[in-house]
């Protein structure tokens, strides 16, 4: 059912608050501003009761599909369950009701956290210090990139590119633009794989970075990663590693153990930090001892028995975030670290990794796999075979929508003709996946011999197909009376 | 292990499916130098019941402005939040969910960011506002880039009265594309529009001012927007939302863009994040708006809702040439603040405004009488004031945490001696603001 504006529910005079009465004695406003600093007429918030606010969100939130509700294989965004306790951990008064200019001796156990889950991260990641402070994967990929070039204006080389395989996520070429480089592609090879010919041939002294995903978007580990790396180092450029799929490799193998300078990781993918519907996530960046100089300010340093904040890093490329990030992700992350434990962070790879298969070997005989291989913790799958009968990869993609699944991440990687890139992540059990694998064979069965459902799905959700071309044209991004 | 549903039969099962006997055998090809060879040294696994006491015994470490009767400010305010926001905010089907990829399963993050774009709109007079960005920073920084490439300009001018760790973040974003940015000195704590006049040209792309400003001080905004735009420049300003409860939209002075922190609207304080950035623009910026931007439109049916509109400018689609490289942003932030808004609603957030007014300027007032301090600026401000002192600010803050007070901020560590800067909200009382200026008057 339509849910109205709650601007179209607002009725004069209502409210859904109360304050205090004024404890002071007024003055007349006038005096206190300058009545040309005053709005001449009053911004035309909703006027509903509590009652009323709360209802309108409830229902508005019906409309979700979300993790707690249903799988979610979202490919490269490691959808997993998110523990509740780390909801209760971060509520907690004594993490939420801090303010960040209160004095270190006021944040002891505030920085404690940080520096630990600094170093929790340093092991899993193989890498030599951490900053804790981007905000998301992104942030984080710009704070490297950054860092890359501070290194080289220290250096005093002038390196202008960063080279990116065609397989990787929009935001390494959007990053690395922000960032003041060039982006430059590179082709993978047959197997999906970085191709080290290629990689031989481009990176030269103008190359400043090679940006790399690991395991890549197609699900596949890049086993010349570790030679790569030597090439890469031999013509005095930097490794960066995008951590977006970690999620496949703790315990069984390490970034800086390969050869990676530069990495970010995403709390809220890997160390089960919810999504938020888009955020707030948490983006921590590890690098190599030789880089520490030019982490984000300020760093969390020891002083005997308590933290103390430093800011006296000359060669640092300042501040990326407003304050430290985004705190309260790090308490979940510490918190699902710690019930984890070494062997809990294992058993999750491994876990993720046995699903993906488990489910790439249900559906390999009924979908295109354009690269067959045992995967990582993700696979692609095209929804090529289906064109003879008038189906694209977003008709199946929206029936999914009618079984009670999400889709898979779609029309991604690039080079993969009507992708399906697949991540069914450790905490979906094997009866799930086999539900999921059966609607997959059923749509399949459904493009041949009855497209038209496709066509037409979604039935079951709450709102139809929707009509993107439209809201392109004719632009309608604000409720106006 | 609890978050993993699959039994070692389970497993055993799902190997002989795949068609092996190992697990191993799936990681072949991860070469064998590279393999970990011993367990990652991190502590073994706690039970829930263990890891909770853990966690309160940390947080127990930590004093909070529960604790103490805090005016600390600087970018972060303690203002009350009902408690409908978090229980909005704690339903699965919004922190569970992902970015609104799939637009019919997702109407609820969609719609909600819809009507938080609306408020926005509203608060600052623009006619369009993102999803949000990271924070306050990073949306000062991203208003630079966008200016810098609306303009097809490398320099912008930012006075010393915006909060200076925006400015640091600012100074990060540009660094990449050696943007330069000019540092405008200020007089009496704000802009002097002659000062502005002098140092603008034409080789700017714009200019970037905070109203209320860093000291809390406002500017003389319409005067700015004067010389700005008539050297061809464009005008952002950093607001604190929570001010234009009775403050002039800035869409209504002829801003080009606002932007600024939505902490203060329904988010907790959080040690500094997560917080939400908010960006809003004028029409004729909108195919340079970083980020999510989401749009109304219809479905085959004709029936009302929403999607993820002009993603050409997005990273996903444009990679290199995109406007920003912004994915992930603060949605879960943008909705507490839509969830508040909605609940202060029209009047609330005057009253919200008029308060922090009304107590800023009593509590000021009381300790400008004091001997031995003054009132630093005598600018009209808002919620927040600098007040010079004769002793030494660290001596006065440590002498009022014995009274259970959070004084202020020590603006020593932004190079500016002997002043405090203090931040009251509509959650201070009479009494406590009396305590402040009795313990103040106790130091000698």
């Amino acid at each position: 059912m339509e849910e109205k504006l709650i601007f179209e529910i607002s009725s004069d005079s209502k409210k859904g608050y109360t304050l205090p009465a004024l404890d002071v004695q007024a003055k007349d406003i006038n005096e206190l501003i300058p009545e040309e600093f005053q709005r001449k007429s009053d911004a035309e918030l909703p006027q509903v009761s509590e009652p009323e606010a709360v209802r309108h969100f409830v229902n508005l939130s019906r409309k979700n599909h979300h993790i707690d509700k249903g799988f979610y294989p979202l490919g490269s965004c490691t959808m997993k369950y998110n523990p509740k306790v780390n909801e209760e951990t971060a509520k907690l008064d004594g993490f939420r009701n801090v303010h960040p200019f209160e004095d270190e001796r006021f944040v002891q156990g505030a920085l404690k956290l940080m520096k630990e889950l600094e170093e929790y991260l340093c092991e899993i990641l193989g890498t030599d210090v951490v900053s804790l402070q981007p905000a998301a994967g992104s942030q984080g990929e710009l704070s490297g990139i950054l860092i890359a070039k501070r290194y080289f204006e220290k250096l005093g080389e002038e390196r202008t590119a960063v080279i990116i395989p065609d397989s990787a996520h929009g935001t390494n070429p959007a990053s690395v633009s922000i960032g003041g480089f060039k982006a430059f592609q590179i082709k993978s090879n047959e197997q999906g794989k970085l191709d080290i010919e290629e990689i031989k041939k481009y990176v030269d002294k103008n190359t400043a970075v090679l940006m790399v995903t690991n395991p890549n978007t197609l699900g596949l580990f890049e086993e010349q990663i570790f030679e790569i790396s030597e090439i890469v180092h031999s013509r005095g450029a930097l490794m960066y590693m995008d951590g977006a799929n970690l999620n496949a490799l703790m315990g069984i193998t390490r970034p800086g153990d390969m050869g990676f300078d530069i990495m970010h990781v995403n709390l809220h993918k890997t160390f089960s930090a919810p999504h938020g519907g888009g955020g707030p996530g948490s983006g921590p960046i590890g690098v190599v001892e030789r880089l520490e100089p030019f982490l984000p300010v300020p760093r969390i340093i020891k002083d005997g028995s308590s933290f103390k904040w430093n800011y006296s890093y000359k060669n640092s490329i300042g501040k990326i975030h407003s304050f430290f990030g985004n705190f309260s992700i790090f308490v979940k992350a510490y918190t699902y670290i710690r019930i984890l434990g070494a062997k809990g962070l294992k058993e999750v790879s491994e876990n993720a990794i046995i699903n993906a298969n488990y489910l790439l070997k249900k559906l390999e005989k009924h979908f295109s796999i354009p690269y067959k291989d045992y995967c990582m913790h993700e696979f692609v799958a095209s929804g090529e075979n289906l064109k003879e009968y008038g189906i694209r990869t977003l008709d199946v993609a929206k029936r999914l929508l009618d079984f009670g699944f999400h889709s898979p991440t779609i029309y991604f990687p690039l080079i993969v003709k009507e992708a399906l890139m697949i991540e069914p992540t450790e905490t979906e059990s094997r009866s799930s996946l086999d539900s999921f694998a059966e609607a997959m064979i059923k749509i399949k069965e459904e493009a041949e011999k009855n497209p038209e459902v496709l066509h037409s799905s979604p039935q079951t959700t709450p709102i139809g197909r929707l009509d993107e071309a439209k809201a392109g044209r004719e632009l309608d991004v604000k409720y106006d009376k | 292990m609890a978050y993993i549903p699959n039994t070692s039969d389970d497993r055993r099962k799902m190997l002989q499916k795949i068609g092996v006997e190992r697990f191993e055998e799936l990681i072949d090809n991860i070469p064998e130098k590279l393999r970990l060879k011993e367990e990652l040294k991190i502590p073994d696994g706690l039970s829930e019941f263990e890891v909770l006491k853990l966690l309160k015994e940390i947080s127990g470490e930590n004093s909070t402005a529960e604790d103490y009767i805090s005016f600390l400010g600087g970018g972060a305010y303690d203002h009350f939040i009902p408690s409908a926001v978090s229980h909005i905010t704690s339903r699965p089907e919004f922190y569970t969910a992902y970015t609104p990829y799939q637009a019919e399963v997702s109407q609820g993050t969609l719609q909600t960011i819809y009507e938080y774009q609306s408020m926005i709109c509203e608060l600052t007079g623009m006619d369009v506002s993102n999803a949000s960005m990271y924070d306050g920073a990073s949306a000062a920084a991203e208003a630079a880039l966008m200016t810098c490439s609306m303009k097809g300009k490398k320099k912008i001018i930012v006075p010393r009265s915006v909060n200076p760790l925006y400015l640091s973040v600012i100074k990060t974003y540009c660094y990449g594309q050696k943007i330069e940015i000019e540092e405008l000195s200020i007089e009496n704590g704000i802009v002097e529009p002659e000062a502005l006049q002098k140092k603008i040209s034409s080789e700017y792309a714009g200019v970037i001012i905070q109203h209320p400003n860093f000291f809390g001080c406002l500017e003389d905004v319409f005067s700015i927007e004067e010389i700005v735009h008539s050297s061809g420049g464009l005008l952002t300003v950093i607001v604190d939302p929570i001010s234009l409860g009775i403050l002039t939209p800035p869409g209504e002075y002829n801003a080009d863009i606002v932007c600024g922190e939505g902490q203060s609207l329904g988010n907790d304080l959080n040690f500094g994040g997560p917080y939400v950035g908010i960006l809003a623009a004028k029409k004729s910026l909108i195919r340079k708006i970083p980020g999510r931007l989401i749009g109304k439109t219809v479905d085959i049916n004709g029936r009302v809702g929403y999607v993820m509109t002009l993603q050409k400018r997005e990273q996903h689609i444009r990679r290199d040439k995109a406007v920003s490289n912004i994915c992930t942003n603060q949605a879960l932030n943008a909705l507490s603040a839509c969830v508040y808004l909605t609940l202060l609603g029209k009047d609330g957030i005057k009253e919200v405004a008029n308060q922090c007014i009304q107590k800023s300027h009593y509590l000021a007032e009381k300790i400008n009488s004091l001997d031995g301090y003054k009132l630093k600026f005598n600018n009209p401000f808002f919620k927040e004031f600098a007040v010079e002192t004769d002793n030494e600010p660290g001596d006065i803050l440590e002498a009022l945490y014995k009274k259970g007070i959070f004084g202020g901020i020590d603006l020593d560590r932004f190079g500016i001696k002997n002043s405090l800067l203090i931040a009251v909200t509509e959650k201070r009382t009479r009494e406590e603001m009396e305590l402040f200026v009795n313990s103040l008057s106790s130091i000698s």
